[in-house]
């Protein structure tokens, strides 16, 4: 009789954490891959495609399929140390095949020689070129993530990669890079001495 | 009133020797003009204004340089008359001394103004009135930061308390108790009018107590202006002039974390702001000089000088006769939050309140930075009760989560816990790059997040105009279907047709069946031919642009353009008219063979068919044209660049 219970008392046991289980899993189905969102987090969204994947999204599931972490060479070892970080894979140095890390560049039309042909709307993954049929094109310094792709569509090579300037407002406190050290180098102790 | 003012406290500070007798002594010179002044368009934070000036031309002193553009900004004035020589990137007084865009000009000597007009009434005016005045007087906040004051005064709203700020806490920096000596007056009809565009509850003047002449002098101001203020009197400590640390003292509050002095119902201003707002108002005066401090024992004449903004740091330094040693630093700012310039051609910014020249022994390098021993002492002096040596850590590791848990934006980089730390760790360097880095990664981070936006949205669009296409085809396909079988239900009903295919074939219905099948493919023919002909007649255009961009790159007649686009358009249209006839006579041979296969078809199916073939052979003659324009662009591209090289 005891035997029975215990036999009916689990089954009913298994049958409510089936039935909660069962509720759960339809109530609160999470859509699509949540570690893939947080890859594309991490990655800089330049939609360059070095990777060898169609944008940044598609390489951020390719890892989450197993892919290295090393094919992104806009987001260089930072993005690399992050992506260990969250996948719990080793941190490789980046991978040469597909690039080597670059100063932050934009892409630059130069609207004389511009024909007017689309090529490089087209080619450019974040619709940061403007400009119509016969129109000149320009592109939008602020949108533009530096992919490089609208460099060979290009019949007439007018479209330059230029490196961002840094401007005094976003300058890293970089005391070594300033041309003239005023503690040591001599040059502007001249200049004060020349006074 | 004045001794009602209870004196709170803030945590922390430090009592660094105040050095502040080389300069005060004497009166506040006016210096010599410069040859030429450098005037950066950008001199606040925030955005930049928009040129009002080219190269070439004269102006005046207070004439404006630069107007606030879409996005804001102030302007910046000319301090003397001369003639602009140059717009160019020039090194900026900034720490990195990266250059700026910067208006120089070259001054006649003659300091001929324009024609100042003062507001009239203006205590009677609106206070939005009065802050448009201040703006287009460019004034910003002369305590150091530069803040837009106009900004500042808008933003605020219900101002409980009107600080005016004359603690003057870092040492060696005199400027606004000279300021306070000598115009005080002045400083306080600029308080009343912060009063009137305020509509402040309260005002308090705050001065260290290390200025007796300044006390003693706004004090009187105040009581013949007879207006509602307090002067509170500070115990001297750095850096009770930080706003933050101001307010805590007057107030006993401390600015929330995240939060804003007007969040509080305060606005704190500068004697120095306040003088040039009297100056805007009473006077019509732009923003056009300041006071600076010429100040270190390497200078034979410190003092206090009216300098130009733009007027180059050289041009000060030698009105002060500079003795430089071999490794001469030249400070902006004071000794604690100062920075040194590596070029003395930078210009007096209206952020410059002092230029410090001290003698090796007087300031003397800092040493080797030696490891943290943690002996607690920057956490002590900390006035924004943080943990300086935590943060040094983070810091040095990049670690930017822990960095932001510790509140490493609210420190004000005083540089309280580098003049204590006996490891001499320039610790302040340390979090302005951990700032820096922090700050970057934010900017990075938007810019991604709108660049995976647009990219999403491209896609999605692609996507949709795919799905568009598809749908149009399959219309179509549907349309010509129903044609087809209304045409074959017709063709069936014809009783000649009946016979004459029973006559030329055994297997009369198989033969209609390839009939129909060839006419199916010929309406796809003709219905992609139709789609495309327009799409076709734009690449032929734009391969003719090509071909003309080309020829003109290669350095052709200037005057043959023209010519050249009607030669085009001729070339064009008798290609077009060529491809007609060529269709037409091409059509008539195909009919032949159908009169064969089923020999006698109704007049309308004819010429619908007809119709259908001059139109595919006309789109495939446009395309050859095209190809053809291409590789001649090709080649003359070629020609073009073996030419150039």
């Amino acid at each position: 009789m005891s035997l029975l219970t215990g036999v009916f008392v689990v089954s009913i046991i298994a049958l409510v954490f089936g039935l909660v289980l069962g509720f759960a899993a339809v109530r609160f189905k999470v859509e699509g891959d949540p570690l893939v969102d947080q890859i594309d987090e991490i990655l800089p969204q330049t939609q360059c495609g070095q990777c060898g994947y169609p944008g940044c999204r598609p390489y951020a599931e390719a890892i989450a399929n197993g892919d290295e972490i090393n094919k992104c060479p806009p987001g260089g070892e930072a993005t690399i140390q992050k992506l260990s970080e969250l996948t719990g894979k080793e941190a490789k140095p980046l991978d040469e095949a597909h690039g080597v890390e670059d100063v932050k560049k934009v892409a630059y039309i130069r609207e004389d020689e511009c024909i007017g042909c689309t090529k490089c709307i087209q080619a450019c993954p974040v619709d940061a070129i403007m400009g119509a049929n016969k129109q000149m094109h320009t592109v939008i310094a602020d949108e533009c993530t530096g992919c490089d792709l609208c460099v060979d569509p290009c019949p007439v090579d007018c479209i330059d990669m230029i490196p961002i300037p840094t401007k005094a407002e976003r300058w890293k406190w970089d005391l070594e890079s300033i041309p003239v050290n005023v503690d040591t180098a001599p040059a502007a102790s001249r200049q004060v001495e020349g006074v | 009133m004045a001794s009602a003012i209870k004196i709170w406290s803030f945590p922390g500070g430090v009592h660094p020797p105040e050095r502040k007798t080389l300069a005060n002594q004497t009166a506040t010179a006016t210096t010599e003009l410069p040859e030429k002044v450098y005037v950066p368009v950008k001199q606040h934070i925030g955005a930049e204004g928009q040129l009002l000036v080219q190269p070439g031309d004269t102006v005046l002193r207070g004439q404006a340089l630069t107007q606030p553009g879409m996005s804001g900004g102030l302007p910046v004035h000319a301090p003397s008359s001369g003639t602009v020589i140059n717009i160019a990137e020039h090194t900026s007084n900034h720490p990195s001394g990266i250059p700026t865009l910067t208006i120089t000009i070259k001054l006649d000597g003659k300091h001929e103004s324009i024609e100042f007009t003062a507001v009239e009434n203006p205590l009677e005016q609106s206070p939005q009135e009065l802050i448009k005045y201040i703006r287009e007087a460019g004034i910003a906040g002369l305590g150091g930061a530069a803040y837009p004051t106009a900004q500042k005064l808008s933003q605020t709203q219900n101002t409980e308390l009107l600080i005016i700020n004359g603690v003057e806490c870092e040492p060696y920096i005199v400027s606004d108790d000279r300021l306070m000596r000598e115009h005080a007056e002045e400083i306080v009809s600029g308080i009343t009018i912060l009063q009137s565009a305020l509509q402040a509850q309260q005002t308090i003047v705050a001065i260290e107590d290390n200025k007796p002449e300044a006390i003693q002098a706004m004090r009187q101001a105040i009581e013949s202006a007879s207006i509602e203020a307090a002067v509170a009197v500070v115990p001297t400590k750095y850096p009770s002039g930080g706003e933050k640390q101001l307010i805590q003292l007057l107030t006993g509050k401390e600015v929330p974390s995240n939060g804003y002095p007007s969040d509080m119902g305060i606005l704190m201003q500068n004697v120095g702001t306040a003088y040039a707002i009297h100056e805007a108002i009473y006077l019509g005066k732009p923003l056009m000089e300041r006071i600076v401090t010429l100040t270190g024992e390497a200078l034979q004449k410190p003092g206090t000088v009216w300098a130009l903004l733009g007027t180059p740091v050289s041009h000060l330094l030698d009105s002060a006769s500079l003795q430089a040693s071999s490794k001469q630093k030249v400070i902006i700012g004071g000794p604690m939050m100062g920075y040194t310039i590596s070029d003395l051609e930078v210009p007096v910014v209206k952020s410059t309140n002092c230029i410090l020249c001290p003698t090796e022994s007087e300031l003397p390098a800092t040493g080797h930075e030696m490891a943290c021993i943690r002996c607690g002492q920057c956490e002590q002096v900390c006035p924004a009760s943080l943990l300086p040596q935590q943060l040094y850590w983070y810091a040095k590791a990049s670690d930017h989560d822990a960095l932001k848990q510790h509140h490493l934006k609210d420190c004000i980089e005083c540089g309280a816990c580098a003049y204590v730390c006996p490891s001499e760790i320039p610790l302040v360097h340390y979090y302005r790059k951990a700032k820096a880095e922090i700050r970057e990664e934010l900017i990075e981070q938007q810019k991604a997040d709108i660049a995976r936006q647009r990219f999403e949205a491209r896609q999605a669009r692609l996507e949709r105009e795919k799905q568009a296409r598809l749908e149009k085809h399959k219309k179509a396909a549907e349309a010509r279907q129903a044609a087809l079988a209304a045409r074959a239900a017709a063709a069936e009903a014809d009783p000649t047709e009946q016979s004459t295919a029973d006559t030329a074939a055994n297997n009369g219905e198989k033969q209609s069946k390839v009939a129909a099948a060839i006419a199916r493919a010929k309406a796809k023919n003709a219905a992609q031919a139709e789609s495309a002909t327009a799409e076709d007649d734009k690449k032929a255009r734009v391969a003719e642009a090509v071909a003309r961009a080309k020829a003109k790159k290669a350095a052709q007649a200037e005057s043959a353009t023209a010519e050249d686009d009607k030669k085009a358009r001729v070339a064009e249209a008798v290609a077009r008219a060529k491809a007609k006839k060529a269709a037409q006579a091409e059509s008539a041979t195909p009919e032949d063979d159908k009169a064969k296969q089923s020999s006698q078809q109704s007049d309308n199916a004819e010429a619908e068919k007809k119709r259908r073939v001059a139109a595919a052979v006309a789109r495939a003659k446009a395309k050859k044209a095209e190809q053809q324009k291409q590789q001649n662009s090709v080649t003359t591209s070629e020609r073009g660049d073996s030419e150039s090289s």
